[in-house]
């Protein structure tokens, strides 16, 4: 299997990373070579074999639906990087 | 006391006991110590001036009943700590303080220690060599230019190096033993479930794990037994009976059954390795402890398989890091702009390499051929070990293929890097804890480890089979103090 460029600009539109020409180069190269180590799965035959999602056997816990956390919301905010002490900003997203 | 820093963590607590030292004549030492120690980059941020100041508190109204009275700690900067800058060794996270603090660090606050400061890393936890830390390369104690392993390189570059008594790091492929293992300490990965997660920068959350590095076995059991806990706020905490690790700690193994698996004999693996292996299963016999050959059939899968179930876990898990809430942001014509440049400019190349192949694995059309396909290999892993441990009490394997490397000398190479880890990945997916533990040097003088795996839950196990090697081995490291 190889990836192409269109193929990472495909991954990195979906992924939220832009990527130039000359770095989608290099990491359509890099990707390569890792798939091709990946590919070694393709030996093994899995059809009756049950995917492995947790390692920790079990099931979630449920709890009280309470507040636990005070009221930290200046502290939250402190960390924004658009500076507001009531909100996170953002560019305008309706016209 | 011109010697403070030497000391193992058990020599300094029953003198901090004894009141034959002060807590703030131990912080200070190695608060010194690190200040001369800038040239190994074991740090990304300090909190000496603060760490000083709570010794002073602690020696003024001390409590000698807590299990790290007063003892002053740094950490990897991959633990959230309350009102500290946190960045995960990455640019997107360079000016992010978090408002609460991780669950394992609080356990270590709780029992008297002292936060000393944030250990250096690689970005997000992915790398083997400490190369891909946005706050650049980290120092081998052991010879100037030689990487001290990864991800938490920092964190075994510091206790090598004295400027810290232990400290934790996080293991999601092998990310404290392999830095171990190339420093000369010792390093622990506990069971997936034993420590939480909570307030610790997530990379892969199926796989990730706290563990102590500590210069001696005994260091490690008490630190465990400090940040084993079960936890609410972590949704995989298993909750079990957790031993007094350090007080149970005996060099007594006799009968206890160690297994060799021989798809561990990798192509290419040097001589000296084998030998040090071998001497390995020696002085467990001579321990008293019974050799039986195993099979873990699957163990050249267990790689391929890390490299799809991690970037996913690790895709999902970054998608956070978009500039709204918290951390660096760059700014964009409109928000979708503001993202990509945010996380194009934020992270560095290796993070961005795996979040491209998490994306890849997991998108429409390559779920199941990837990810799915990872996950059953998974399943085999893990069912390899379960039937393992129908015969065998514990695991000896060595715990990488070589010894440290040169700093630059595998970062054009991403696969050559991955296959570091290749002793260390099979047992982060199958949840299993395990050991590093120097076991000699290689003909350079660099520093091998050997690595326990043990059954689930069993960290004592391991902890005492470490023990009663580390006697017979008599191992110690060649500092010379070259960064001073």
């Amino acid at each position: 299997m190889t990836i192409d460029l269109k193929t990472v600009k495909h991954i990195s539109k979906l992924a939220r990373i832009s990527v130039d020409e000359e770095k989608a180069d290099k990491l359509a190269g890099d990707l390569n070579s890792i798939f091709d180590f990946i590919e070694k799965l393709n030996e093994l035959k899995t059809e009756n074999v049950e995917p492995l999602t947790s390692i920790a056997e079990t099931t979630l816990r449920f709890r009280e639906d309470k507040i636990n956390s005070q009221n930290i919301r200046e502290k939250i905010l402190k960390n924004s990087p658009d500076e507001n002490k009531d909100f996170f900003v953002v560019p305008k997203v309706v016209e | 006391m011109s010697n403070i820093t030497n000391q193992t963590l058990s020599e300094l607590i029953k003198n901090i006991k004894s009141k034959k030292i002060s807590s703030t004549e131990v912080t200070k030492a190695f608060v010194e110590r690190s200040e001369k120690s800038k040239k190994l980059n074991a740090y990304i941020t300090d909190n000496f001036s603060s760490a000083i100041k709570k010794a002073k508190n602690f020696d003024e109204k001390p409590n000698f009943e807590l299990k790290l009275p007063g003892i002053p700690i740094a950490v990897k900067d991959l633990f959230c700590t309350n009102g500290v800058k946190t960045t995960a060794g990455s640019k997107i996270l360079n000016n992010f303080i978090p408002s609460y603090e991780s669950t394992v660090t609080q356990n270590i606050l709780d029992q008297g220690g002292i936060l000393m400061g944030k250990l250096n890393c690689d970005e997000f936890a992915m790398g083997s060599s400490n190369e891909t830390s946005f706050f650049g390369n980290v120092q081998n104690p052991i010879k100037e230019n030689l990487v001290p392993g990864g991800s938490s390189g920092g964190s075994s570059s510091a206790v090598a190096a004295n400027l810290t008594p232990v400290t934790i790091g996080t293991d999601t492929g092998g990310s404290i033993r392999q830095p171990a293992s190339f420093t000369g300490t010792v390093g622990l990965k506990p069971t997936y479930g034993s420590c939480s997660r909570y307030g610790i920068v997530a990379f892969a959350s199926s796989l990730d794990q706290a563990g102590p590095i500590s210069k001696n076995v005994k260091d490690a059991s008490i630190l465990l037994e400090v940040i084993s806990s079960f936890d609410k706020k972590d949704s995989t905490s298993i909750e079990f009976k957790r031993n007094q690790y350090s007080e149970e700690l005996t060099n007594n193994i006799k009968g206890k059954k160690i297994g060799i698996p021989k798809e561990y004999r990798v192509e290419g693996m040097p001589q000296e390795i084998e030998d040090l292996w071998r001497k390995g299963i020696e002085y467990v016999k001579e321990c008293g402890a019974e050799i039986i050959d195993i099979s873990l059939p699957h163990t050249n899968y267990a790689l391929p398989t890390y490299y799809i179930v991690a970037p996913a876990e690790a895709s999902s898990n970054l998608a956070r890091y978009d500039g709204v809430k918290y951390g660096f942001r760059s700014p964009g014509e409109n928000l979708i702009d503001m993202y990509e440049k945010t996380r194009s400019e934020g992270f560095g190349e290796e993070v961005k390499r795996r979040i491209m192949i998490g994306t890849y694995v997991l998108s429409s059309g390559y779920y199941d051929a990837y990810y799915l396909k990872a996950q059953k290999v998974r399943q085999l892993i893990k069912k390899d070990f379960d039937e393992a441990y129908t015969k065998v009490d514990a695991i000896l394997t060595p715990s990488t293929p070589s010894s440290a490397f040169k700093i630059g000398e595998k970062t054009n190479d991403p696969v050559s890097m991955y296959l570091n880890d290749i002793f260390t990945v099979p047992v982060n997916l199958a949840g299993l804890p395990g050991i590093s533990i120097p076991a000699g040097t290689d003909q350079k003088g660099y520093p091998l480890g050997l690595q326990i795996i043990g059954k689930p839950f069993d960290e004592q196990t391991i902890l005492n089979i470490a023990y009663s090697m580390e006697e017979k081995i008599g191992f110690k490291n060649q500092i010379t103090d070259w960064w001073i």
